[in-house]
Order: structure tokens, then C-alpha cells, then sequence
């Protein structure tokens, strides 16, 4: 890769930084897998679609020599199965190497930032179901956080237990999807179909609870949406009280399987200090090593209540991610035992806040009082007012970090919600873990840092 | 965000209850959070500063915004989590600017963040990139460029991220029809 013509078009366009220059200069250590010392913030940079694309176009234009020093550009997606939905790549290779890599993102790009500008407090709470599919009880829940924040609403303590179980279990759901679709990648489609079967048990909770297999909209403004079912407890408690035998199902399907090893160790290797520098969150940070999880170090919705272990590992590998991953499940599965416990023992405390001219009334009490009935029509027609102001909640969602930003101008309509998800900026760490490595290792990594494109595009 | 100037007795029992009630006000906020960590290294670059839902939000000048960051970096807040804004429209005065750009900034070790905001004028919006700093900017401002039209220099490649390239306007804008322009 010596005397490139890339070079020469640097000097051309010097006035745009380019990746290149750099990805010459540490393809040597990049190749020999290890990225040699802590680099500094200023050096990583997210290369754009051009810069990938101009290397290998440049031999054409100045007639060097054909064998020597070229590079092709390589399309992958957005209708390539293994990029998990609509995610566009351009690689440029060399060889089968991976010189630099681009995200092309936004074909699931639907406005739901500018919709939510439209609709009342209550409308919004269907739109987040649809931002990570994978996760909709999540991104209710960090929705109804922010807006009752806004409101200076207190949720009950039976509605906040029952967050946290149906967070966890959403949080199971995402992960075995995860772990299926990732082993599919890898060619390990049993591992898929054993997945999807204790999936298919979730998603028939979620049915039974919330009247939707996935989009259920369960978590309101205030509190959760309806009573729970009778006998739904029980059933979530023989779904938890198989899952750890299913687990080590998997893992004896995958730890010891030779290609599952040699195709995730040491593959995709991003450092401490890179994934804090990219914005990584979720799994894939503390995959490298950096113990945080917001459950734990910023609780919310009641999880200081909750006894359980952040799964840390050190290897900062598509393995480690495996690992942490495998480990959450479990520790998820505790956690739902133990708000099981709790809710036992509540049976009689209320799911809502107390605030009837924010949360729609009782069906019963709405036919059947002349208040409520009022509250009811003003809630349904003119929405609730919110206080001016602007807060942000905070959740560990199965991806990661998942922050929402709500904005209010004091009417019933929110003036702005924003949502940081963890798969947008997880996937600019994409080109640093994949530079250097095979187009099949890309795949991998993609596996690994559990992206959904529903909420990098929003 | 108006600034209200306290009295010493207000802002000394503004500071024992610094946890639960909203502190608005530049002064207020400083004499509450004195060796706060956040508060104390952008002191100097403060324009405005509210603690309100348990929320810190420091307010500088949008020249300063790197410099603030640095600051914040220097003072442990490790992690940039999110870029956005807020489009104020049609207010747009040099008192009040039209633009609102926030900046989440978390403190792995401290637990905490705090969120930095600045406005910038209608007229060609333009910040300082945050990419050297941090490099997960890059997409954050990105976004804030493609749906806002907020510009910002020094970024290594500031291009649409969401919309194709030859779309017409920034979706985000108050101004901008729901149903797009046709």
C-alpha cells in the first residue's frame, strides 16, 4: 500500500480531513490485530461514504500501475441480511481486508421526532413503541419518565416493580433475538430456531398483558396501562424458572463449537478508551471493560431495590460481547424473580398516579360518574397541559444508554422529544472495530453491537 | 431562562435545599454548587444556569462552546452522550436567539450529567465542531445539520445523515410544514 495515488488526491482536497491518510498510516498495526498504544479522540474518525469510496476509484483516473496498490469499493446492503434491517455499508477493501468503511443510514428514516410534535402527551407514547422495535416496553418506559418528570408526577410503587419486570423481560426478548440473528450470521442456525421458541413465550406474555405481542404501548404517562391479567404472574414465573436451563442450552450449543470460537475471538476489538471516545453504551462498553450500567449507577424507576451483578468483561471483543450478553440474561432473570416477590406482596396498591386530570379514568367509574366522564372527554379531546420546561430521563435499554429529551412550551402538545439511542452512536464504532479485519469479521461485529435500525433512523 | 438575581438569604437556602428545589439564575446556581465540579471549571464562561427537575443545565456563549467542553472534559465528564436542539422560531433576537443546540456530557465516575445548552441566531446558524473532542459528535452533529440546518466548522464531513442530499429543507424547523414542501 506504498505510494498510493490516494495520497496524491489528499493534496488535492486538503481543506476536508480525511481518514485515509491515517488508515495508511495504521494498517500496518491494524492488520497484525492489534491497535498499538491509546490513541488520542482526535485521531478517530468516522470516515463518510466518499472518503471510502475515493481510493479505489483514484487508480483509474491517474493510470498507475493495475496490480499494485488498489483498493475496490464493496456495497453492502441495505438489502443484505446480515446488516439486521436497512443498514447501507461501503467498504473499501484490499483484497478481502478492510481498508475504511462507511455507514450509509436513514432509509428507516420516518420523522417520528417531528410527528411527536404533533400529537398530544398520550399520542406519543404508540410512536416510541415503533423507534426499537426490539425494546417497545423500554422506550415506553423512558418516555413516560421524562413526561412525568415534566409533570412532577409519583408513580406508584407496584406500577415502577412492574416497569422493572416487564423491562427485564423486554430485555430477554431483545437479547434472544440477538443471540439468534448473531449465531445465524455466524452459520449456527439452531441456535436461531431454540431462541425464537423461548421468544414466542415472551411475546405471548406481552399479548396476554398488553393486547400486542410486540407494540403493546403498556407503559402510560403516570403508570402502566390496564391490570395485569389473571394468572399472568404464574406464567411468567414457570417462563423464568425454565430460561437458566435453556441458557446453558445455548451455550452448549455455541462455547465449545470450534467456528463459533475462532470466528468471535479477537475479532472486532475496540479498547476502553475508543468506546467511551465513540459514544459506546450498553453491552459492547462494558464488554471493554468500563463498569457501568445505569441500573445500577443511576437508578431509576425503582431499581435501588433490586439485588443483581453488571456482567464486566475485559476482552473488548465480539467474544467478550457474547459473554456479557449471556450473562445479562441471567442476571435479568433474577431480577424479574425478585420483582415477582415484590408485586406478591402488593396486590392491593393502585397502578396510576394519583391524577385524574392527566391519566384517563377507570372505564367502570368513566360510565358510570359524571367527573369522570368529564376527565375523560377533556383528556381524549384537549390533551393535558404540561408546565414549561424541559427534562430528560435516562434507561439501560437492552442496547444501551436510552435517553429521551422532551421539551414542553406549557400546552398539551410536546414542543420537541428527542431520542438518544444507543445503536446510533454504537454504530459509528463500527469502522474502528471492523479496520484491518475480513469482510467476514464484518459481519460479526455488526452481530455484536445489537444494532436496530428503526432507532438509528427514528 | 430568565435570570433572576437572589438576595445572600435566598441563595443560602437555596444551597440547602440544592437538591429538590429549582435554582434558576447564573448566580444563584454558582453560590448553590460552589466546588461542583461542572459548575466550577466553566465558571468563568457562564452566561446563564438553571438546576430544575434535578437537571443541571449550564448556559454559555456559542463562541465558547468549545472551550466549555474542554473544561467539562478536564473536569472528568468523559462521555458526550447526545447533540440536539431546539428551534425557539419565530423568536430570534440577539437577547433570545432562535436556536437552541444542547449537549449531554456524562461523568462515568460521578454518576452524573449535566447538560450544556447555547443559542445561536437564525441566520446562518454555525458552532464549532465537537468532533476533535469527542469523535461520537460526528454523527450527533450531523444530525443536528441535516434536520436543523445548524452548521458545524471544523467537522470532518458535514453532510446529510437522515434525508437524501437534494432534499429541500430542514424537517425539524417550527417553520417547516408538517406535510413537507411540495
Amino acid at each position: 500500500m506504498s505510494q498510493n495515488p490516494v495520497l496524491d488526491l489528499e493534496t488535492q482536497e486538503s481543506d476536508r480531513p480525511s481518514s485515509f491518510v491515517r488508515s495508511e498510516a495504521t494498517m500496518q498495526d491494524a492488520t497484525g490485530a492489534t491497535l498499538a498504544g491509546i490513541r488520542h479522540a482526535e485521531e478517530i474518525l468516522v470516515p463518510a461514504i466518499e472518503d471510502a469510496a475515493r481510493g479505489a476509484t483514484s487508480h483509474h483516473q491517474h493510470g498507475s500501475d493495475p496490480v499494485v496498490s488498489q483498493t475496490m469499493v464493496l456495497n453492502m446492503g441495505p438489502q443484505h441480511p446480515s446488516t439486521h434491517g436497512v443498514l447501507r455499508l461501503v467498504l473499501e477493501v484490499d483484497g478481502e481486508t478492510v481498508v475504511s468503511l462507511a455507514p450509509d443510514i436513514g432509509y428507516l428514516h420516518t420523522g417520528i421526532e417531528k410527528t411527536c410534535e404533533a400529537k398530544f402527551y398520550n399520542q406519543v407514547t404508540p410512536l416510541t413503541d415503533r423507534i426499537d422495535y426490539l425494546c417497545p416496553m423500554t422506550n415506553n418506559t423512558a418516555y413516560a419518565l421524562a413526561v412525568e418528570k415534566l409533570l412532577d408526577l409519583e408513580v406508584p410503587e407496584r406500577a415502577q416493580i412492574l416497569r422493572v419486570l416487564l423491562n427485564e423481560l423486554t430485555r430477554i426478548q431483545s437479547h434472544l433475538v440477538w443471540l439468534g440473528t448473531h449465531a445465524m450470521d455466524i452459520g449456527a442456525l439452531t441456535v436461531f430456531l431454540y431462541c425464537f421458541r423461548e421468544r414466542e413465550e415472551l411475546l405471548r406474555i406481552f399479548e396476554a398483558i398488553s393486547g400486542q405481542r410486540m407494540m403493546g404501548s403498556y407503559i402510560r404517562i403516570g403508570g402502566v396501562a390496564l391490570e395485569p391479567p389473571a394468572g399472568i404472574y404464574d406464567r411468567m414465573r414457570s417462563f423464568l424458572n425454565d430460561f437458566p436451563e435453556h441458557i446453558t442450552e445455548y451455550e452448549g450449543l455455541l462455547n465449545a463449537n470450534p467456528i463459533w470460537m475462532g470466528r468471535l475471538k479477537d475479532v472486532g476489538h475496540l479498547s476502553a478508551e475508543d468506546a467511551i471516545a465513540l459514544g459506546v453504551t450498553g453491552p459492547a462498553l462494558r464488554a471493554s471493560g468500563v463498569d457501568f450500567d445505569l441500573r445500577r449507577d443511576m437508578p431509576y424507576s425503582g431499581y435501588e431495590r433490586f439485588k443483581f451483578n453488571v456482567p464486566v468483561s475485559n476482552g473488548c471483543d465480539v467474544w467478550a460481547r457474547y459473554l456479557v450478553r449471556m450473562q445479562e440474561m441471567r442476571e435479568s432473570t433474577s431480577i424479574c424473580h425478585q420483582a415477582l416477590d415484590l408485586l406478591a406482596t402488593m396486590h392491593h396498591q393502585p397502578l396510576h398516579a394519583d391524577a385524574p386530570k392527566i391519566l384517563l379514568p377507570d372505564r367502570e367509574k368513566m360510565k358510570t360518574q359524571m367527573e369522570s366522564l368529564i376527565h375523560h372527554f377533556k383528556i381524549v379531546t384537549e390533551g393535558f397541559q404540561v408546565p414549561a420546561g424541559e427534562a430528560t430521563s435516562s434507561v439501560e435499554a437492552p442496547h444501551g444508554m436510552m435517553n429521551y429529551y422532551v421539551v414542553s412550551d406549557g400546552t398539551s402538545k410536546p414542543y420537541r422529544v428527542h431520542m438518544r439511542n444507543a445503536d446510533f452512536a454504537n454504530l459509528q464504532a463500527l469502522e474502528t472495530m471492523c479496520k484491518g479485519r475480513l469482510i467476514a469479521d464484518v459481519v460479526a461485529v455488526i452481530g455484536s453491537i445489537d444494532i436496530v435500525l428503526g432507532a438509528i433512523d427514528r | 431562562m430568565a435570570d433572576h438575581p437572589s438576595s445572600p438569604s435566598t441563595s443560602s437556602s437555596a444551597k440547602a435545599t440544592a437538591h429538590t428545589a429549582s435554582i434558576f439564575g447564573k448566580q444563584a446556581v454558582l453560590e448553590a454548587f460552589a466546588g461542583h465540579p461542572a459548575v466550577s471549571s466553566l465558571e468563568h464562561l457562564l452566561i446563564d444556569a438553571k438546576w430544575d427537575r434535578q437537571e443541571l443545565t449550564l448556559s454559555v456563549a456559542p463562541q465558547a462552546i468549545l472551550d466549555a467542553a474542554r473544561a467539562l472534559k478536564a473536569a472528568g465528564y468523559n462521555f458526550l452522550e447526545d447533540v440536539t436542539a431546539v428551534d425557539w422560531y419565530p423568536t430570534d433576537t440577539p437577547s433570545a436567539p432562535r436556536f437552541q443546540v444542547n449537549y449531554s456530557i456524562l461523568s462515568h465516575s460521578r454518576k452524573e450529567r449535566v447538560r450544556i445548552i447555547t443559542r445561536v441566531l437564525g441566520d446562518n446558524p454555525r458552532l464549532d465542531s465537537m468532533t476533535a473532542l469527542w469523535p461520537a459528535a460526528n454523527f450527533y452533529e450531523r444530525e443536528v445539520f441535516d434536520l436543523f440546518g445548524i452548521h458545524f466548522a471544523g467537522h470532518p464531513h458535514l453532510t446529510r445523515i437522515m434525508l437524501p442530499d437534494d432534499w429541500n429543507g430542514h424537517p425539524l424547523r417550527k417553520d417547516y410544514p408538517v406535510e413537507g414542501y411540495r
